[in-house]
Formats: structure tokens, C-alpha cells, sequence
């Protein structure tokens, strides 16, 4: 269909105004992008002695985040200790993903089937974590989870267990950690999408026959699946990037791809290295995000 | 009658709250509807119609009492389990799937023979020709439209009874005029049991096999529409269904004195009663005719087809005469003038009050 009048003009006229974004344009090229370019440019040089870089190039930046050469024998090994990181990164980020939508989806549905007042109570006591440094909630969750904490002495207390569990340094200890941290994220989009579904539909698919399993697969999920796939990308970004979380409840040794970037340029002294890995993460995300506005443009081609 | 009963409420009570506070949605009400029949459920907003019909499809289950199908109880049967469907109000149709995959739904959820699912929609969609928009999405359909796809919906899975429950409300005058004959033409081609609810009196008249009138949680009356117009048996049907004039009037061994002093005969108890006319079975007259209420007219509304005219008895009641207009525009007496009110015979109607 040919545009309309008012069409057109609503076009010609947000043409005229395009100088209006200048300033935001201004600030995203150099705060955002300018930043960018440096670290890819880094990424390419060699290592200085003493950290910072080299005006040199060289592309052992990257190749090193993939394979590494053996100091006796100066073959190229595939450079598994990267790897370990990079899978338990994944691995974590998807776990932890997948444990926010199964807390998060009652608890979203939850408050989307509250009165209007009490879900505002409800969205306000979910936003209150977002009020706290997440430093210091982390070492909260470590008090909680750690030997002596609450957890252990509260389980030894009631006759549970007989010995404490080891949570801290654990996998598991991050695992917690993040999905604590990263539910709200997961709650907020979710509780959008449950909070727009029409709860009118649930009775016309019991009406036409459907389970109770049948209605959430067939009815709930379909129609809130931009909640679950906005809420998925919200969790699972940040926590492929995640640092305070692992840091601490790792104990410094159960690496994510984030501890192994700051490594890098501590430590290790390898500031190319660091960059080509932080290059390396922002392409995993940009995968992530081309899937989810795939997955949100699909729905409303669909609607 | 219970034996070819499709439906069979009996004693069904539903309370809210406790104690004081509580609310009798429906009290102690017994309905049997036919195999094949249009039943309708009129009333008043609150006054339980739409309760009964949310426990016939199984979404409220009853406080006391007992609902059948077909001689079975299904009291406490979910509603995915009975054969019952229901056209909702808002449609609830669903927005992420096409038409055809809306009225195939059920058919799926029954776990019917993918080809026997194919063959159904087709036919559903030639029922409430829909045949052109099969693969569009519900969202880009008008009122009407969504209201054909709702039945087909609903009749897919070959229901034994299908609910209504104001399925027309959202719909302007012309489309529900149109709906109301289309509604009447599938139920007579599928000769499936409609329970149609609403509070549209008029819908209920011209399409109903029988009417139950509710109020209060109690059913009124029951019966054909012309019975409920004809002969209601108490003010609220009387003054709910149509237009009526109340007369008051004191019954002394079968003749009823009316406001004017004039008698006539009528079966009813001693002592003082209410009586129901129409207005359409009033004819205004020459004043001091026999057996005719003095009046004296107040007000004259001109409708086009007839004129309503408003007149003053003798105790002060204001009555509705109607008046067919005439090719000669017959002439309607002046405001102040007064005249006699004729009853036609057998027009008034006593009412249990």
C-alpha cells in the first residue's frame, strides 16, 4: 500500500530533525565506540614488559586465545585452560538462564495476577536488591552459603546433614550468586509480557479441552515467549561477562570469561591477550542478540 | 421431561462470602432444557444467568446442588472433560493463531486424526463463511468476524450443548440483527442445544424456543417467548420483558374495580391486586365510554410507526397507550383532553406480585 499523506510527512519531518540526535551521536562515538576501538587495536600489538602494550604488531593477541605453544617442545597445543573458561562461562550463563525463567516465571505470574495495588507492592519489593551495591551482596550470599554460615549451621542444626556442605568455591556457590543477582532481570521482562496476557484465553482452552499442561504450552507460552526470550538475553548477557560474582563465590580459581579478562591485564600482563578475549565476548553477545531480535521480529510477523 | 433433558439443573445454589454478608448468586434453581432447543437465560446484570452458564461449562461449581448432561451428573466434572462449549463474551480467541488453527484447536486437544481436523475446519469455516479467511490471523478481523470464528470454534468439536454468553453485546445494532438470524440458522442446521444468555429482551424473544427470566438468583418464569409476553406472572417479568402499565385494583368475587371506578371481570383473589396491560391492548376512546378508564392524556411521543401517548388514570398512575399510526395520520388527542382508555378482552394480566 502506497504511504499516506500523513505518512509521508511524518517521514519528511523526522528527515528535517535528524540533527537533533547530533549530541547522542556525539557521545555514542566517542564513549562507546572510541573505547571499543582502542581495545581492537590493542588486541593486535604485542605485550609490554611490564603490562600496558607495544607499538608492535602482532597477531599472537589472538591466536593465543585459541591455541598456545608448549614452552619444552614448541608444538601448538589447542589452549584448553582458555576453553575450560570459555565452556564454564557458557555452561554457567545458559544454568543460570534456565534456573531465573523456572524461579522467575511463577513468581512473574505471580504478581501479574495480583491487584493493581499490590502489584506495584510486589514490582517494588522485586527492584529492592537494585538498591544495594552488588559487591556487598555477594558477600551476603557468602555469608549465607559459606561453612559457618547460615545455611550450614541451620542444616546441622535440624539433624540434616552431619557435616557442612562445601558450597563456597564451588560452581555451585556462583551459580547461586548469579541467579540471585540476575533474577530481577529475568522478573521484570517476564512480568510485562504475563501482565498483558488476556487470563480470559485460559478458560477458552479449557473449554476447548486442553489440560492444565496443554494450556500453558499451547496458550501461556506462545503468547508470553517475548517476556521469556526479552528476559533470557537480559540474564544471560551479563553473566557471560560476570566478575564480582565469580570472583567471590569462586574464590579466584573457578574462572569466568570476565576474572580471565581482568587476569590478563593484572597479572598476566598480557593486555593484547585480554583485549582479543574482550573483543571475543562482545561477538558471542552480538550472536545472542541477532537470535533474539530474530526471535521478537518472527512474533510480530506472526501477530 | 428429566429423561430428554440435554441439561438438568436441580436445586442449584451458589453463596458468596459467609454469614451475613452472604451473596446468593443463584438460589435454589431448577431448569431442564430440551435436546435441540434454543433455551435463553434473560436478565437483568447480576442476576445469575451468566453463574448458571459458567457451571454448565464447568468454571464454577455449584454451592449446593446438582447439574446434569444427558442424565449424567457433572457437577464436578472440569471443563476440559465435558462436551459442553461456550462462545464467551469477549470472544477470547486466540491472537497468536489463524483462524483455521483457532478451530482446530479443540479438534487437537481431543486428539482427533490430523486429516478428520482438516475436514472439520473446512466445514466449519463453509458454516460460518469464513471460507476466504482461513489462514488470517484473528487480530486483523472485524467484530463480526471474530464472532463467526468464536461459533465455529466453539461447534468444531461437535459440543453437545453450546453456551452464549452475551455474544452479541459487542456488536452494533445492523451486525447483531445479522448475527442474531445467522445464530438462528446454525442451531437449526446443527441441531446442537444452544444456552444463549442475555439481557437484550428483544434478542430473547425473537430468537428463543423458551426463556427463562431471572432475577435476584431465582428464576421467574419460564416458558415460550409468547407466554412470557402474553402472560407474565409477576411485575418484574411483566415490567422487564416489553412495555407495561401497572393498574392497581381491588378484586371483589371475580370483578376487579379499576382507578374510575369501572369494573371488570377477572380471575383472581379477593382484595387488592395489581394488574398488567400492554400497551399496544389499550385503545384510546370517546370519554365516558363503558367499561373504558377515564383518562385525561398528558403527553404524546411520535415514533414514526405508532405514537406513544401518555395519559393520567383517575388514582394519578401515568399508563402508555400505543397508537399504530394510520395512512390518514390519524389525528392523537391534545394533551389535557380527556378520554377513555378500552381494554381489549382477556388483556390484563394478574400478577403474583
Amino acid at each position: 500500500m502506497a504511504p499516506t499523506l500523513e505518512e509521508r510527512t511524518t517521514r519528511d519531518q523526522i528527515r528535517r530533525n535528524w540533527w537533533l540526535s547530533l549530541p547522542a551521536l556525539a557521545i555514542l562515538t566517542v564513549a562507546a565506540i572510541g573505547p571499543l576501538l582502542v581495545v581492537l587495536v590493542y588486541s593486535f600489538l604485542t605485550p609490554g614488559e611490564y603490562g600496558n602494550v607495544e607499538w608492535k604488531f602482532s597477531t599472537e593477541g589472538w591466536t593465543s586465545v585459541f591455541v598456545t605453544k608448549d614452552i619444552f617442545d614448541e608444538t601448538w597445543k589447542l589452549a584448553d585452560a582458555h576453553m575450560t573458561i570459555f565452556w564454564r562461562s557458557v555452561k554457567l550463563s545458559l544454568i543460570t538462564t534456565g534456573l531465573t525463567l523456572l524461579v522467575g516465571f511463577p513468581t512473574a505470574w505471580f504478581i501479574a495476577t495480583r491487584e493493581p495495588r499490590a502489584k506495584a507492592l510486589w514490582l517494588f519489593l522485586i527492584t529492592i536488591p537494585f538498591w544495594t551495591n552488588l559487591l556487598i551482596r555477594t558477600f551476603a550470599i557468602n555469608q549465607i552459603i559459606r561453612t559457618e554460615g547460615l545455611l550450614n549451621t541451620g542444616l546441622l542444626k535440624l539433624g540434616i546433614i552431619s557435616t557442612p556442605l562445601q558450597i563456597t568455591y564451588t560452581d555451585t556457590a556462583v551459580l547461586i550468586g548469579m541467579v540471585y543477582v540476575y533474577l530481577p532481570l529475568m522478573v521484570l521482562p517476564l512480568f510485562a509480557s504475563i501482565d498483558r496476557f488476556d487470563m480470559r484465553l485460559l478458560e477458552a482452552g479449557y473449554d476447548l479441552y486442553a489440560s492444565r499442561a496443554q494450556v500453558l504450552r499451547r496458550v501461556i507460552l506462545p503468547l508470553v515467549k517475548p517476556g521469556i526470550v526479552a528476559g533470557s538475553i537480559l540474564v544471560f548477557i551479563p553473566c557471560l561477562g560476570a566478575y564480582v560474582t565469580p570472583r567471590i563465590l569462586g574464590g579466584g580459581k573457578l574462572m569466568m570469561i570476565g576474572n580471565f579478562i581482568e587476569l590478563q591485564f593484572g597479572q598476566g600482563r598480557n593486555w593484547p591477550l585480554g583485549a582479543a578475549i574482550s573483543i571475543l565476548l562482545l561477538i558471542i553477545v552480538s550472536i545472542a542478540l541477532v537470535f533474539y531480535v530474530r526471535a521478537i521480529n518472527g512474533e510480530n510477523r506472526d501477530a | 421431561m428429566t429423561e430428554n433433558a440435554a441439561i438438568e439443573a436441580r436445586n442449584v445454589s451458589k453463596h458468596f462470602g459467609q454469614g451475613d454478608g452472604v451473596v446468593r448468586a443463584l438460589d435454589d434453581v431448577s431448569v431442564a432444557i430440551r435436546q435441540g432447543e434454543f433455551f435463553t437465560l434473560l436478565g437483568p446484570s447480576g442476576c445469575g444467568k451468566t453463574t448458571l452458564l459458567r457451571m454448565i461449562a464447568g468454571f464454577e461449581s455449584p454451592t449446593s446442588g446438582e447439574i446434569r448432561l444427558n442424565g449424567e451428573p457433572i457437577t464436578h466434572l472440569p471443563p476440559n472433560k465435558r462436551p459442553v462449549n461456550t462462545v464467551f463474551q469477549s470472544y477470547a480467541l486466540f491472537p497468536h493463531l489463524s483462524v483455521a488453527q483457532n478451530i482446530a484447536f479443540g479438534l487437537e486437544m481431543l486428539g482427533k486424526p490430523r486429516a478428520e481436523i482438516d475436514a472439520r475446519v473446512q466445514k466449519m469455516l463453509a458454516l460460518v463463511r469464513l471460507e476466504q479467511l482461513a489462514g488470517r490471523k484473528v487480530s486483523q478481523m472485524s467484530g463480526g468476524q471474530q464472532q463467526r470464528v468464536a461459533l465455529a470454534r466453539a461447534l468444531a468439536p461437535q459440543p453437545k450443548v453450546l453456551l452464549l454468553d452475551e455474544p452479541l453485546s459487542a456488536l452494533d445494532l445492523k451486525l447483531r440483527k445479522e448475527m442474531q438470524s445467522e445464530l438462528k440458522r446454525l442451531q437449526r442446521e446443527t441441531g446442537i442445544t444452544f444456552i444463549f444468555v442475555t439481557h437484550d429482551q428483544e434478542e430473547a424473544l425473537t430468537m428463543s424456543d423458551r426463556i427463562a427470566v431471572m432475577s435476584a438468583g431465582r428464576i421467574q418464569q419460564m416458558g415460550t417467548p409468547r407466554e412470557i409476553y402474553t402472560q407474565p406472572v409477576n411485575r418484574f417479568v411483566a415490567g422487564f420483558i416489553g412495555e407495561t402499565n401497572f393498574l392497581s385494583a381491588e378484586v371483589r368475587d371475580g370483578q376487579a374495580t379499576l382507578p374510575g371506578g369501572i369494573t371488570l371481570p377477572v380471575r383472581a383473589r379477593n382484595g387488592q391486586t395489581t394488574l398488567a396491560v400492554r400497551p399496544e391492548l389499550m385503545r384510546i376512546v370517546a370519554a365516558g365510554t363503558p367499561a373504558a378508564l377515564p383518562a385525561t392524556v398528558a403527553d404524546a411521543v411520535y415514533f414514526g410507526t405508532d405514537s406513544h401517548v401518555h395519559a393520567r388514570l383517575a388514582d394519578g398512575a401515568e399508563v402508555v397507550v400505543r397508537v399504530q399510526s394510520g395512512a390518514d395520520g390519524a389525528s392523537i388527542p391534545a394533551a389535557g383532553s380527556a378520554v377513555g382508555l378500552a381494554i381489549a378482552p382477556g388483556a390484563l394480566q394478574v400478577l403474583e406480585d
